[in-house]
């Protein structure tokens, strides 16, 4: 058992094989070859991630610190006292991001095969997305800051290949599409630069970036674990939906023992013994100042400037106010890419960071409280733009926008357990409902081409858009599995009971709840917001449904679709089978249901590693009004939508006219936030660009003092040199040199003889100043 | 210290088989044996490698002083000798030299110009002279061959660029050699002054001088005699650089060189200025330092914003990756006036890093210019699509020059930073800040070049049909990757090589920073 840590190195190791097979062999390898290499490197780091989680089952949830062999060190400067190794962390924290990146991960690796059949680049796309699953796995791994870095920007690059995959789209599409992908890089450094800063004061306030050090002990509210407990803590684990296999083990492991003793305190380790974490618990105690340089700041200030920074890269990973404008452009990319990275997983790495470093957030209160707000308003801008939009994926990227307010907003008002609940949960729908839509927009294509094939020789109708909502309508009959996943997943996450986003977003009203009754406003202002979000989100959910599935088709294409095949169906069920389960992972004390799955299971679980982490107490007020919004909101669009009228005559939204059209407008023009970043960023940057290159550097530094100071001060000072010196008594001594020179000059047929005069007597001059110089001391003899 | 022997050392090994080659070549016809030349100059810089890898595992990283070194008259009656060794500062450097220059001269075989204008021999010899004279610098410890060396390089220089290079060649090469040599003569007077006045040009016999309180430069303002022998050797060295704002000699040098005379530009020349400041600026005056770190480390800043944004305008991809230098070595001098062993190990490690990735970059311009015959980022795009191999080994060029964690550039750009930021001689919180965006403009200019180039539409008729890599010319990038992915994962080995000589280097900045204190009132 002990040793079963050590497997941890080949959960990244699988995918690294998969995508070097797929670089180099993936064309011979063919489709099927290729696709399935990658799925089974995905496969096979999900397998190792059920064997940590049932490790730590059954070890009494002790985290384990594992060194990878061979490259064990990474930035050691032995001097400096700076050491920055690669090493892994295995605690129910990483394991449950584990579990749902290589999970999810595998079902959409599999579902690619099917939707990205025929492209040219078939091998390089699998290639790109075990790339992004090894960085994504070095996140969330990394038992350092510098190392979850590593993580955290390959998965930028991994996204930036993905976003721009067909940056070679005929009619300008190509263009976008590389355009999508160099924002979301450059925005996402911008959030980085933040990350950076905060590990530069991380680093010179804690000496270390580890997060935890061997032998430290994490959670020390914890009291020492009676057995009873430990064994019901097992039990929930042994429930975790996606993990069928470890039950076995789990159950085999628990004779073994029982016995451990945890030491409950760190009383015993000097400071540099511990991790960022404990240290910042310890040296709070006494709020130790902290001196960088010249400056010197209280350790509450240190801290708020840390998690401030943090905050900055976590708006840009997590698409937050005010960096969030770089995930719709990034839907350019292949559905599948859309549903893990940018739902799924890689956005979600900014609410795991905060939730890594609960320990720093809790002590900064002022900048939970601005985690709160910026969460929450997100949730709301980004539900309402949800709202107006044609585009399939585009609103379900509003959607993840929206959805990662949530968590963030959890964050805020410190319900880290809540956060990493709706992690869990939203993974499950959200790349359902991508997947699901990746499948409409593969029915619609095949539509298309099946009414094309007809008409031969006939004019395309080139406006279509299999992505464009006002295209579909009645995809019910056509693809009726589709349609079961899709509903499925849109009940999710409009929260109805008993799906999985019902428990996992009640359980975050209900935190603020508790927060604001504490007496904190951000909690009140984060209930009342997240709400309302919730609204708009059934909302805009239920439109989408009516427009693509109900009704009759508005195009040839969507009369002549087709379901998609098994391999892409499967996945579908699967996400749909975990989005109706996924809320039991949690259960709150109510009717009864925490008898049979347990009460709080994934907290018990999480506090293990988030200091943090606390139940969320069921608030069944709250529970019924974001019912009753939610359900108030699928009638309100069903009357809207429904039937016929999902969009109107002229192709436009019913709701484009009369007194709601100002509205819509705002939305659908989603409030003018890349308008706004292109006249105060973008242009000015440009701008200033060209200014600099051509003007400043150009034309004054270049051409000017070159030619105006310098070119003119070494001709005065060749003039004089050349004339009293050069033809008197030097003349004589470099004769020989200067007619190498000459011949050099003449034989280099250059014009510009002026200037090699000019260096020639530079040269000279040199020589003479050796000359004299050294003869000082010669003289002084 | 460490002993010195007059018996041949595998540093001057190391330093005189590019002029054995040079020799050889001298005595070969070009007419007759092209392609022995090519390959005797290609063999030489290659033995010199290896040579230098020898030197390697010669080298002791536990100890701090000079190492494998050799000393020799040469001439007595000015005190001058030939003395030559490596330490923790210079060693990763001779290492690049003998690195790139292979693979510059490997690259030099595809590259048209040279069969355009002929007096291929006369190249190799000027490419081997050039490998003698940058190592030279490197090893040199006494400062009259330091600056005997550092004037060498400029001839073969001038001359590539002069004879080989683009349209505006002539000018060009002027222009380099006139700045590089005002700088230099701010130097000659300095290292002049300090060799007469303390009777000697060996610099661990002045460094031990200055320890022992026999030999003092006084500083007191920054006007006073040590500061201006400071500023004597830091504008030479700034020039070569460039340090913000005497780069205007560079955005000319590089477009009009010849590929190869880009790659040893910028791979490794440039580096001259850096190494020279940590080696003379920092060993010979501490306090001169200790007092303009925060000057030149404002410089340095405004450097790396400035060299990016002026990049991110540029036209003509050689143009970009040239004003990208100004920015990248702007992060090594930020780190070298950190005056911390963060900052300084950093800044020597990101001289290599540079000198890979930017090589690199050069390499993979020349490459593609080979094909098309021009420079203008607007005549690409859709390159991945015609040459995807090519593509991907550019893209990790191009990563490793933006700095992405896992690659090369990153570790030495954060070990600068990190540095800098807990500087205790500037407020390198405020500083680090403001360097820090330069990581956010990094990503901009390059990722603006990589769309570009290569992505996009492949709506060029020219460009549809270029030809996959050479075999060479994989030869000449595969190790290029290989040392980036192996410094960005395995930085360790490399610092530990300079850790105890750049230990001993702040240690003695450390103590005149407490001398100062002492003596303030």
């Amino acid at each position: 058992m002990e040793s079963i840590p050590r497997i941890v190195p080949l959960v990244v190791v699988f995918p690294i094989i998969g995508l070097i097979i797929n670089l180099f062999w993936g064309r011979r390898l063919g489709e099927k070859g290729a696709g399935w290499v990658a799925s089974v490197a995905a496969l096979l780091s999900f397998a190792m991630s059920l064997a940590l989680a049932g490790y730590l089952v059954s070890n009494n949830f002790q985290a384990a610190i594992v060194n990878p062999p061979l490259i064990g060190e990474w930035i050691h400067i032995a001097s400096a006292n700076v050491n920055i190794p690669w090493q892994m962390r295995v605690d129910t924290l990483s394991v449950t991001m584990l579990l749902v990146v290589t999970g999810v991960g595998s079902i959409i690796h599999i579902y690619a095969i099917g939707y990205m059949h025929g492209d040219e680049r078939f091998a390089r796309f699998f290639a790109y997305l075990n790339l992004f699953l090894a960085f994504m796995l070095i996140l969330v791994l990394g038992n350092n800051f510098l190392m979850m870095f590593v993580g955290w920007e390959g998965v930028g690059l991994s996204s930036f290949l993905l976003i721009g995959f067909w940056f070679d789209k005929a009619k300008g599409e190509g263009l976008k599409n590389s355009n999508a992908a160099k924002k979301a890089f450059i925005v996402n450094r911008v959030g980085d630069f933040g990350v950076l800063m905060s590990i530069f004061l991380m680093f010179w306030t804690f000496s270390t970036l580890d997060f935890f050090k061997p032998g430290e002990v994490v959670n020390t509210h914890l009291a020492e674990v009676s057995h009873g407990e430990e064994a019901a803590a097992e039990e929930a684990e042994a429930a975790t939906p996606e993990d069928e296999s470890h039950d076995a083990e789990a159950a085999a492991a628990e004779g073994e023992h029982g016995e451990v003793v945890a030491l409950t305190s760190n009383d015993h380790l000097e400071l540099s013994e511990m991790g960022v974490f404990g240290q910042a618990e310890r040296m709070l105690e006494d709020n130790q100042d902290v001196t960088f340089g010249p400056i010197t700041l209280s350790l509450k200030t240190t801290i708020t400037l840390i998690t401030l920074f943090m905050l900055l890269g976590v708006t840009g990973k997590s698409a937050q106010i005010p960096l969030f404008v770089w995930l719709p452009d990034a839907m350019a990319g292949p559905t599948p890419v859309s549903a893990l990275i940018h739902a799924a997983t890689m956005v979600t790495a900014g609410v795991y960071i905060m939730t890594r470093s609960n320990v720093l957030f809790v002590e900064a209160s002022f900048t939970s409280f601005l985690v709160a707000i910026i969460g929450a308003g997100t949730a709301i801008m980004a539900g309402y733009i949800a709202i107006a939009q044609w585009d399939i994926k585009r609103v379900l990227a509003y959607s993840t926008i929206s959805q990662l307010g949530f968590m963030v907003a959890a964050v805020g008002v410190g319900a880290y357990s809540a956060a990493m609940f709706h992690l869990v949960t939203h993974a499950f729908f959200k790349a359902l409902l991508f997947l699901g839509s990746g499948s409409v927009i593969h029915g619609m294509e095949h539509g298309h081409h099946h009414v094309h094939e007809d008409e031969h020789g006939a004019d395309h109708d080139d406006d279509f858009d299999p992505q464009d909502m006002r295209f579909m309508g009645g995809l019910i009959t056509k693809m009726p599995l589709t349609y079961l996943a899709y509903i499925i997943g849109t009940l999710a996450l409009a929260g109805i009971f008993p799906l999985a986003g019902f428990w996992s977003k009640d359980e975050i009203l209900a935190d603020a709840f508790t927060h604001g009754s504490d007496g904190h406003a951000d909690g009140w202002i984060v209930l009342v917001l997240l709400l309302l979000a919730a609204g708009f989100t059934a909302f805009y959910m239920w439109r989408q449904v009516e427009m693509v599935f109900h009704g009759k088709p508005r195009s040839e294409a969507a009369a002549h679709a087709s379901e998609s095949p098994v391999i892409m169906t499967g996945p579908l069920m699967a996400l749909a089978f975990l989005s109706i389960v996924g809320g039991f992972l949690n259960t709150p004390s109510i009717l009864g249901l925490d008898q049979i799955f347990g009460l709080h299971r994934m907290t018990t679980w999480l506090e293990q590693s988030v200091v943090n982490a606390h139940a969320g107490e069921f608030q069944p007020l709250i529970a019924i009004i974001a019912l009753g919004l939610a359900l108030g909101a699928i009638a309100v669009a069903r009357s809207v939508y429904g039937g016929e009228k999902a969009v109107t005559e002229d192709g436009s939204d019913p709701l484009a006219k009369g007194a709601t059209a100002g509205l819509w407008q705002m939305a659908h023009t989603r409030l003018h936030w890349d308008e706004f970043y292109d006249a105060i960023a973008v242009r000015p940057y440009n701008a200033t660009a060209y200014f600099l290159a051509n003007i400043v550097d150009w034309e004054f530094l270049h051409d000017y003092i070159h030619n105006a100071i310098i070119g003119r001060g070494f001709k005065g000072l060749g003039d004089v040199l050349s004339k009293p010196v050069d033809l008197g008594i030097i003349d004589g001594v470099v004769n020989g040199v200067g007619s190498v020179i000459r011949r050099l000059a003449d034989w280099m047929r250059q014009s510009q003889s002026g200037y090699v005069r000019l260096y020639a007597i530079s040269f000279l001059l040199g020589v003479v100043l050796v000359l004299i110089i050294l003869l000082i001391p010669m003289i002084n003899q | 210290m460490a002993e010195v022997s007059n018996s041949l050392s595998l540093v001057t090994v190391v330093l005189f088989l590019p002029v054995v080659g040079l020799l050889v070549l001298l005595f070969m016809r070009e007419k007759t044996q092209l392609e022995t030349i090519k390959w005797t100059a290609f063999g030489f810089s290659l033995a010199t490698f290896i040579a230098s890898i020898l030197m390697l595992i010669a080298y002791d990283s536990g100890e701090a002083g000079l190492q494998l070194a050799e000393r020799h008259d040469w001439l007595p009656q000015f005190n001058i000798s030939y003395y030559v060794a490596v330490d923790g500062l210079s060693i990763l450097l001779v290492l690049l030299t003998t690195f790139i220059m292979p693979l510059a001269i490997l690259s030099s075989f595809r590259m048209g110009v040279l069969q355009e204008r002929g007096r291929e021999k006369l190249y190799y010899i000027f490419m081997l002279l050039m490998e003698w004279a940058m190592i030279g610098v490197f090893v040199a410890q006494d400062l009259f061959l330091f600056y005997v060396f550092w004037e060498v390089t400029l001839v073969p220089m001038y001359f590539l660029i002069g004879i080989w290079g683009a349209e505006e060649r002539i000018y060009a090469a002027v222009k380099f050699f006139l700045y590089t040599v005002a700088g230099s003569i701010l130097m000659l007077l300095a290292i002049l002054f300090v060799g007469n006045k303390a009777g000697t040009f060996a610099l661990p016999e002045i460094l031990a001088m200055l320890q022992s309180g026999d030999l003092s430069f006084p500083m007191d303002g920054l006007l006073s005699t040590q500061s201006l022998l400071f500023l004597g050797f830091l504008i030479a060295f700034a020039v070569k650089v460039p340090i913000w704002p005497l780069h205007s000699w560079l955005p000319d040098a590089h477009v009009q060189a010849p590929t190869a005379g880009s790659v040893v530009l910028a791979g490794i020349l440039l580096k001259m200025g850096t190494y020279g400041i940590v080696r003379f600026n920092l060993a010979l005056f501490p306090e001169a330092s200790l007092d303009w770190a925060p000057i030149i480390a404002v410089f340095a800043i405004i450097g790396i914003i400035y060299g990016a944004w002026v990049s991110y305008a540029q036209t003509d991809v050689k143009k970009l990756v040239a004003y990208s230098s100004v920015s990248h070595l702007g992060f090594v001098v930020l780190g070298i006036f950190a005056l911390n062993a963060q900052g300084i190990q950093g800044g020597i490690l990101q001289m290599v890093n540079h000198g890979i990735s930017t090589g690199g970059l050069f390499l993979l311009v020349g490459m593609l210019y080979e094909r098309r015959h021009t420079k203008a980022l607007d005549a690409f795009g859709g390159i991945w699509k015609v040459m995807p191999v090519f593509g991907g080994i550019s893209l990790v060029v191009v990563l490793s020059s933006m700095g992405l964690p896992g690659l090369n550039g990153f570790v030495g750009e954060f070990t600068i930073l990190l540095g800098s930021f807990g500087s205790e001689h500037f407020n390198g919180v405020l500083y680090t800040f403001f360097a820090t965006l330069g990581i956010i403009l990094a990503a901009a200019y390059m990722l603006l070049m990589f769309q570009k180039v290569f992505m996009g539409e492949l709506d060029k008729e020219e460009n549809r049909n270029l030809p996959q890599l050479h075999w060479q010319e994989l030869a000449v990038l595969i190790p290029i990757v290989i040392v980036i992915f192996l410094i960005g994962i395995q930085p360790s080995p490399f610092f530990n090589l300079m850790d105890a000589s750049v230990g001993e280097l702040v240690a003695r900045v450390g103590e005149a920073a407490t001398t100062i204190a002492s003596a303030a009132p």
